[in-house]
């Protein structure tokens, strides 16, 4: 187990250094800098005295090669500070701290939700004795999928606060401010949720265990809740790690559309403004949460399938 | 396969819904349209309230003199005094926080006599000590002071001649300064904001003296003003003398145009900034809000040549270019009802603007008849060519406004019918400077605000940026006059001489002119705008 740990630490170092390094080369290579993009801020295409945008350059060590730039960022990236943003001139850290509570509590009620609505759905879906019943549910999650996630925003937006007065249509003051971004960003993941536990179920339905449990005479419920959805949950419970990262993906348009404050948000603020520390430090973030997820749901699969053994030699895959 | 037919009906219904909540919303707010119109008989101005005003971006800093952004400007105005003020109707400089001042006959040297009495909201006196440590401070702030810097370029230093007279040095003539004054990026702050770093000023804010204090502001979040009690040393422009009427005003911070307009219409706020024309039918279908709209006085929304690509130093290609651009046209489809087609290099709300819509005249065969006879001659694909070269030109633009590709790919047409290729290539906001100081451009798209005619000076003069490459000449002998000149009559006349010889030689292709339009609520009164076509908020009050 021990070795089983440092090995997936191992693992969890060079994607997070992976994810760092392409992202630095990414910035690097684009062409323009975040001191010229901080004097060309706002509308206006007023003229910026070279000289003084030279300065500020070497103020910041964008004047240094990149590979020095590299190297300096990246020694003091691993003692935890990430430097300032070039936009604000706030430490990356507290600013990505400030926004974290937001972000954390949208993706956290989006996930409870699209685990609810979707396991809730799939369960549903594999149980109706109604066959045009089970195909309308089994046919929502393609739909849920394929919808654009900022068009779910704005037709809620539109009905239920425009229209219908029932909840704010911005910010994150209050509980009710996260009814609408938490239930936009359920969807998409909801339904991925729904299909794979659905497709998962119906497999297992089949199984001959679940024959031997009908024919000892368990109840229907019984054989669907007790017997086929343990087994069928863990295909969807791999899924969460990429859940994770969906989530994490969709509050940048969800923290968009809704206005709220958090990761998403100074995501795209940071791209725009080419703030180099920011963006690097939001990369480093996405990776742990993505490592650290996938990490959680390999640690807790062999509690849910006693069959299941971790061992150094062949970490399971985790897609 | 048995998926595909059932989500479109799912789609269907959900439209079918859609459609009856829309008219449902139409019908609602008609109703409270009626009902607003019949309080707005109490015309009589009252204190109190909180006003909600809701923009599209957070410039990450909340000092007004390193903010350009106007959506962040709207709230940063207000915390800050100016020394004067500046009339928006007539571009006349008028006494604020100075009640009268001097300038000398070479322009180098304004002395400013301050009102006694004002204070900054920690307590110390708006003195002639504030004025030399505000203007000492701006110019080491850096790459995002960029126009308080620009307003102060060659500056010697202030003197503290007594306690409320302040003597403000240059070392070259700077009769724009005047007008600087009067401006956001020039307002003064305490000497204890002074003293802090760039940054700190930016996440920290200042202490001015304005009708409003900074209560509050969340990154991406919300600005939020407190009125500032105690106040009565407001503009001589302003209606009411002594406080603001609103107890608040909270700024939210609204990315999506949709949401914005929804958030009007439904009461959620009482005024959003950047209204687009495809907002307008909306807005204005439900009758309980008012559209305002002003012309940024500035550098209008223009072709800007490089003057020294070989295509472009012929006189003729750049005239032909001038004339077979439709200005009308893109007007009426594009930009906000209200906007204006360019009539000079100048906005019409620019002081000294002087029409020049002769030479802007729409007229293809003109623009023909000149590319003719310099002997540019159709091809096989309409495109003229030269000696082998053919008539193309690329422009390069940023999507700093919505308007700007709808805007490029109507000029591309309009072009193509006289032979004219134009290639469009978008560039992220970040390059802009590079590109500018590079001079790797055939033409960039952009406008400029600025409530002075010395833009032009800054734009143009071969003495400095010179981004547009322009060949040394009468020019610069015009521009470096005007910005000599304290006497009205004859800045007026230079200042026409300098558009006209911009008109003429079409060393800049002037197309159309931004306008800010704003939704406001009709419970909402009295919010306008400044001179530069940012907003002011002591007078506004609600209902």
């Amino acid at each position: 187990m021990r070795r089983y740990l440092a090995g997936r630490l191992g693992q969890a170092v060079a994607v997070l250094w992976a994810a760092y390094t392409i992202s630095f080369l990414v910035l690097v290579w684009l062409p323009g800098d975040p001191v010229s993009a901080m004097a060309a801020g706002g509308l206006d295409q007023a003229a910026v005295d070279p000289a003084q945008l030279e300065a500020l350059r070497r103020e910041y060590g964008f004047d240094r090669p990149p590979l020095v730039q590299y190297l300096d960022y990246l020694g003091r990236a691993v003692r935890g500070d990430f430097g300032n943003s070039v936009a604000t001139g706030r430490p990356v850290t507290s600013t990505l701290a400030d926004a974290l509570p937001y972000t954390l509590q949208l993706t956290a009620a989006a996930l409870a939700l699209a685990v609810l609505l979707g396991g809730a759905l799939a369960l549903y879906a594999t149980y109706t004795p109604h066959r045009w019943l089970r195909q309308l549910l089994m046919s929502l999650p393609s739909l849920g999928v394929s919808l654009p996630t900022f068009w779910i925003g704005l037709m809620l937006v539109q009905l239920l606060s425009f229209r219908l007065r029932l909840l704010p249509a911005f910010g994150n003051e209050g509980a009710a401010s996260l009814i609408l971004p938490a239930v936009t960003l359920a969807i998409p993941t909801g339904a991925m949720v729904a299909q794979l536990l659905a497709k998962s179920l119906l497999t297992t339905l089949d199984e001959p265990y679940v024959e031997t449990a009908r024919a000892k005479g368990a109840g229907r419920i019984r054989v669907h809740l007790r017997h086929a959805l343990r087994n069928a949950a863990l295909p969807a419970l791999t899924m969460v790690g990429i859940l994770v990262g969906n989530l994490m993906a969709g509050s940048v348009v969800v923290e968009t559309v809704f206005s709220r404050n958090g990761i998403g948000r100074e995501t795209v603020g940071a791209v725009t403004v080419q703030d180099i520390p920011v963006v690097q430090g939001v990369v480093v973030f996405g990776a742990l949460a993505y490592v650290l997820a996938n990490l959680a749901v390999d640690l807790i699969y062999p509690l849910l399938d006693p069959r299941i053994v971790v061992t150094a030699a062949q970490p399971r895959s985790t897609g | 396969m048995h998926r595909a037919p059932q989500s479109i009906v799912v789609r269907r219904r959900l439209i079918t819904r859609l459609a009856v909540a829309g008219s449902i919303l139409l019908t609602t707010a008609c109703g409270s349209g009626v009902g607003t119109a019949g309080v707005a008989d109490d015309n009589a101005p009252k204190a109190g309230g909180s006003l909600a005003f809701a923009v599209g971006s957070y410039a990450g800093c909340v000092d007004p003199q390193q903010v350009g952004s106007n959506d962040t400007i709207y709230a940063l105005r207000q915390i800050v005094d100016s020394l004067t003020d500046q009339d928006p109707a007539t571009g006349k400089i008028v006494p604020w926080l100075a009640e009268r001042w001097e300038v000398s006959p070479d322009a180098r040297t304004f002395t400013f006599h301050l009102r006694p009495g004002a204070t900054f909201s920690d307590g110390t006196p708006v003195n002639a000590q504030a004025v030399k440590d505000t203007f000492d401070a701006a110019p080491k702030l850096g790459a995002k002071a960029t126009l308080a810097i620009g307003y102060l370029s060659g500056y010697t230093g202030t003197k503290v001649v007594d306690d409320l007279t302040a003597e403000v040095s240059f070392k070259q003539p700077n009769a724009q300064f005047l007008q600087a004054t009067s401006t956001f990026s020039l307002g003064l702050v305490s000497s204890a904001s002074t003293k802090k770093t760039a940054d700190q000023r930016c996440t920290e804010g200042i202490v001015g003296s304005g009708p409003f204090t900074l209560e509050s502001y969340q990154a991406n979040q919300s600005i939020t003003l407190a009125r500032r009690t105690g106040y009565k040393w407001g503009s001589s422009l302003w209606r009411k003398p002594g406080e603001a009427y609103l107890d608040k005003v909270v700024f939210t911070i609204v990315p999506e145009a949709g949401v914005r307009t929804g958030s009007l219409q439904s009461g959620q706020v009482d005024a959003i900034g950047s209204v687009g024309l495809a907002d307008e039918s909306a807005l204005q279908a439900g009758g309980n809000v008012d559209l305002q709209a002003r012309a940024n006085p500035g550098v209008v929304f223009n072709l800007g040549l490089n003057n020294s690509r070989p295509l472009l130093r012929d006189p003729a290609v750049r005239q032909a270019i001038q004339v077979a651009i439709n200005r009308q046209e893109i007007v009426k489809t594009i930009f906000p009802t209200g906007s204006k087609p360019a009539t000079s290099i100048l906005a019409h709300t620019t002081p000294f603007y002087t029409d020049f819509s002769a030479q802007l005249t729409f007229d293809p065969g003109k623009a023909a008849s000149l590319l003719d006879a310099a002997g540019w001659r159709p091809g096989a694909d309409g495109i003229r060519t030269k000696d082998g070269t053919r008539l193309s030109l690329e422009v390069d633009w940023f999507a700093n406004a919505a308007t700007n590709r709808p805007t490029l790919e109507l000029i591309q047409q309009q072009l193509k019918a006289v032979g004219v290729d134009i290639r469009l290539r978008e560039l992220p906001i970040a390059q802009i400077t590079q590109i500018q100081q590079s001079g790797d451009f055939d033409a960039l798209w952009g406008n400029i605000t600025r409530a002075d005619p010395d833009i032009l000076r800054s734009t143009y003069s071969t003495a400095l940026a010179n981004t547009y490459r322009l060949e040394p000449g009468e020019l610069d002998t015009v521009l470096d006059e005007q910005a000599a000149t304290t006497d009205t009559t004859k800045r007026q006349a230079l200042v026409s001489q300098a558009q006209k010889l911009i008109a003429e030689n079409a060393y800049a292709i002037p197309v159309v002119e931004l306008t800010t339009e704003l939704g406001v609520a009709k419970r909402v009164h009295d919010l306008d705008f400044e001179a530069s076509s940012r907003i002011q908020l002591h007078d506004t009050w609600k209902s």
